[in-house]
């Protein structure tokens, strides 16, 4: 393993990250959605408000690290990757811009129809986005970038791989923040939320497991390079991600949410992992491979030690985050009334 | 098609990129400040209200962290679309200068890691951390604020000051000979010649514009009648902070300037509008360049000014436009009118900032008089035009080019068809979310007024706090 190599593994490493902590984040925005009318859905959104609410700007940032590491460690296949595909990374600007702002605005909106349009604007986007970064997944991994970015700016991104890697993306998404929610609900003891949850993540887990199984056969066809990948160095993940799948249906059935909410990570982790071994040692399969798109030796030490102070700096801070956050020590207001707030009413 | 019918012929698509780039940036700018310099004036309002137990500066820092958290939330998203534009517009020179200019970005990101961290623990600890600790949280916001900052400013420097490669030509595989990056060293690259002073120089003006921004709106209170404590110390910190920034802006503007005169002489030339290359050149403002020369300016009284300030000499030469060929040189009218209008707000918030130091020398307190609001009002948005002219000066005087003398933008933009498409959308986004915004700032502030100190998330219909009964823990803030 050489250099490049080791920038690529953390590179993928952010992926993966991202793919879990933004994704919970997203796929909450799916089930805001789909939460129901103004009157039923009020609960389920101050749920979803507290649960992400102090944490989705910092898993948002996951996305910036791998954008920076690919242009930074693989300047070309960058360049190739944003002209194919300049289509959907536009949608996936749009969707980041109307997701970050909704869910903001929406937090301090006055009154119902303009908390109503913030609110759509939100979990819309909060289902394309992760949608569209699965296509342009799709579309990398089956060969479909060409390194000097002349791909077909239309139909590189919309192959029968690309709609796995929608689909497998929104699903997991909105698999992994119903486990979430559903631990969530359970530790504010809100009964009624945790049963609806704990059960629409148990649903999301089969419809994810079949997804799963079923998208093998397209990527056999289509992805031929990635499928030989993931049914071969890369098998082990992908049953690693099976078993995982599995444990938390059983832990779902069984209530034990808090420890469904490691085996789904778990899962959706090693689906991801699995497709960067499987596409490894390519950066855009067929066409370009780590070592021959690395950008030089120098910035790829500096990659690897600024990340080495990101490790030391960023992670212990995060880890203080979530465990604020999971104490429900940030977040919303705990009170009952919410009115005993200790500040002075200022004319 | 729709873009032919809607925009004319292809060739234009330079200019739609190099729009949409400024838009994007220029508004994202704005909102940036916000990010690095707010922070630190809900620092002390925080502070000043644990330590003299006054619950109006905490009630001030309290309300300006919700404001905060509705920019933060805009400037994140703006900036990750500038990130993605670097690839969608300018693939060009990420494929040939990513891993120069990277290592900066990637340090940028790592800042932007810990701001958001530590905003979410700042904007949703409040009640929850012991004061102490939680007002502390907002220092590593700050330190990460101002360590982003440098960052973006040294890419931005290397562009203009490209330096810590060396170029090679190699034969392609189509037998072209092609450019080659080598031998990178990417400290040299983010510690270029120019960083030090542009980094100074922005990190100053986003005092500038969220002081007088800030402290502007609660003059225009003031205006209206309300005086008490609360509008009085919400005035005075922010303006505290532009007033301090304000004098040394001009210096150290000028020290960045200086560098031009040797590096990148030509933009000079088009700020001073200097047709031939001179010795003992006067400083002319207003005016338009003609092409030859500066009809109906002003010409300042001091012979040699412009020299001087260019040179520290007054019979000092300057380089003129004539040195390089028409297709390397800025439009200079451009240049030249941002960087005047650049100079004169920040002229006039000196003496603004000057008539706030003075009264409060001589009287302990700020200014009390009507004007003296009046200019505030306009102070904040006179800064941010400042800014911009700033961020205008710099950047289209150095085109032709992206990377000086080295890269040509029109080499390094996409040859994606839709960009003028792509721009209106953009055009019409950000109106939508600056709409949104002040919307929702707006309706914050009038229920403050209103003695709200609590703002609910309608989530239903007529949401009544007391109906929160049924789901224990998750009443909102």
């Amino acid at each position: 393993m050489d250099l490049a190599d080791v920038v690529a593994l953390v590179m993928f490493l952010g992926i993966i990250a991202y793919a879990v902590f933004a994704g919970a984040d997203f796929g909450s925005g799916i089930w805001d959605l789909g939460a129901g009318n103004a009157e039923d859905g009020g609960p389920t959104r101050r749920l979803i408000d507290h649960a992400i609410g102090p944490v989705w700007e910092a898993n948002h940032v996951w996305l910036i690290f791998v954008l920076v590491f690919l242009w930074t460690g693989f300047p070309e296949a960058f360049g190739a990757i944003m002209s194919t595909l300049y289509v959907p990374f536009s949608f996936v600007a749009l969707g980041i811009i109307f997701r970050g702002c909704g869910f903001a605005f929406r937090k301090f909106a006055d009154d119902l129809n303009s908390a109503r349009l913030f609110g759509v604007a939100f979990a819309l986007s909060s289902l394309l986005t992760p949608f569209f970064l699965g296509m342009i997944a799709g579309a990398i991994a089956s060969g479909r970038v060409p390194i000097d970015g002349s791909g077909n700016r239309w139909t590189s991104w919309i192959g029968p791989t690309s709609w796995v890697g929608g689909l497998l993306a929104v699903l997991t998404c909105a698999f992994l923040a119903a486990v979430f929610l559903a631990a969530d609900a359970e530790r504010l003891g809100h009964e009624e939320l945790t049963e609806r949850f704990r059960r629409r993540a148990f649903v999301t887990a089969i419809i994810c497991g079949v997804a799963a199984i079923g998208g093998v056969a397209p990527l056999l066809l289509d992805a031929e390079t990635l499928a030989d990948g993931l049914l071969g160095k890369g098998v082990g993940f992908m049953i690693v991600s099976g078993a995982s799948g599995l444990a938390s249906i059983v832990l779902l059935h069984k209530s034990r949410l808090a420890a469904a909410r490691l085996t789904a990570v778990t899962a959706v982790a090693a689906v991801v992992g699995g497709w960067g071994v499987a596409q490894y040692p390519w950066v855009l399969v067929d066409h370009a491979t780590i070592a021959e798109v690395a950008g030089d030796s120098a910035t790829l030490w500096g990659l690897l030690i600024s990340f080495g102070v990101a490790a030391v700096l960023v992670l212990p801070s995060l880890a203080y985050l979530y465990l604020l956050t999971d104490k429900s020590v940030l977040g919303t207001e705990f009170n009952k009334h919410g009115q005993d707030h200790e500040s002075v009413v200022v004319k | 098609m729709l873009q032919l019918l809607l925009f004319g012929a292809a060739e234009s698509d330079l200019l739609a990129a190099r729009n949409q780039m400024a838009l994007t940036l220029g508004y994202h700018i704005i909102i940036a400040c916000f990010g690095v310099a707010f922070p630190a004036m809900i620092f002390v309002a925080h502070r000043r209200g644990i330590r003299n137990d006054d619950p109006v500066s905490i009630e001030l820092a309290r309300r300006w962290s919700k404001v905060a958290a509705v920019l933060f939330a805009i400037g994140a998203v703006t900036g990750t679309v500038l990130s993605f534009e670097m690839g969608l517009l300018w693939p060009g020179l990420m494929s040939q200068y990513g891993d120069v200019m990277g290592l900066a970005f990637a340090l940028e990101g790592i800042s932007f890691f810990i701001e958001a961290i530590f905003i979410g623990i700042y904007l949703y600890g409040w009640d929850r951390i012991p004061p102490r600790v939680h007002s502390l949280m907002l220092v590593p916001i700050m330190i990460a604020g101002a360590a982003g900052t440098f960052f973006v400013l040294s890419v931005n420097a290397w562009m203009n000051a490209p330096t810590g490669f060396r170029l090679e030509e190699v034969v392609g595989p189509s037998g072209t000979v092609e450019q080659s990056v080598v031998d990178v060293d990417p400290l040299a690259a983010i510690f270029n010649s120019a960083v030090g002073l542009q980094y100074l120089h922005m990190f100053l003006a986003a005092y500038m514009v969220v002081g007088f921004c800030v402290a502007g709106v609660y003059a225009t209170a003031m205006l209206r009648g309300r005086t008490d404590r609360y509008h009085r110390i919400g005035l005075a910190i922010p303006l505290a902070f532009a007033c301090i920034a304000a004098p040394i802006q001009p210096a150290i503007g000028h020290f960045a300037g200086q560098r031009l005169t040797d590096e990148q002489p030509v933009k000079l030339a088009a700020i001073e509008g200097l047709a031939e290359t001179e010795s003992r050149v006067s400083a002319v403002v207003g005016g338009y360049f003609d092409g030859e020369r500066i009809v109906g300016g002003v010409e300042l009284p001091v012979p040699g000014l412009a020299s001087f300030m260019a040179t520290n000499s007054f019979g000092g030469e300057l380089t003129g436009l004539n040195e390089v060929p028409v297709e390397d040189q800025p439009p200079v009218n451009v240049v030249r009118f941002a960087f005047q209008t650049m100079v004169g707000i920040g002229s006039a918030l000196v003496v603004l900032a000057a008539w706030a130091g003075f009264g409060y020398w001589r009287k302990r307190q700020l200014p009390q008089s009507v004007w003296f609001l009046r200019l505030l009002v306009v102070a904040g948005p006179a800064a941010i035009v400042a800014l911009e002219a700033g961020w205008i000066t710099t950047e289209v005087g150095r085109q032709p080019w992206v990377v000086h003398g080295l890269l040509r933008t029109e080499d390094a933009v996409t040859d994606a068809e839709w960009i003028w498409l792509s721009l209106s959308v953009i055009v019409v986004v950000y109106a939508l979310v600056t709409v949104g915004g002040v919307r929702v700032i707006r309706s914050m502030t009038r229920r403050w007024r209103a003695g709200e100190t609590h703002l609910a998330t309608p989530y239903g219909p007529s949401q009544p706090l007391e109906s929160v009964d049924d789901s224990p823990g998750l009443v909102d803030v």
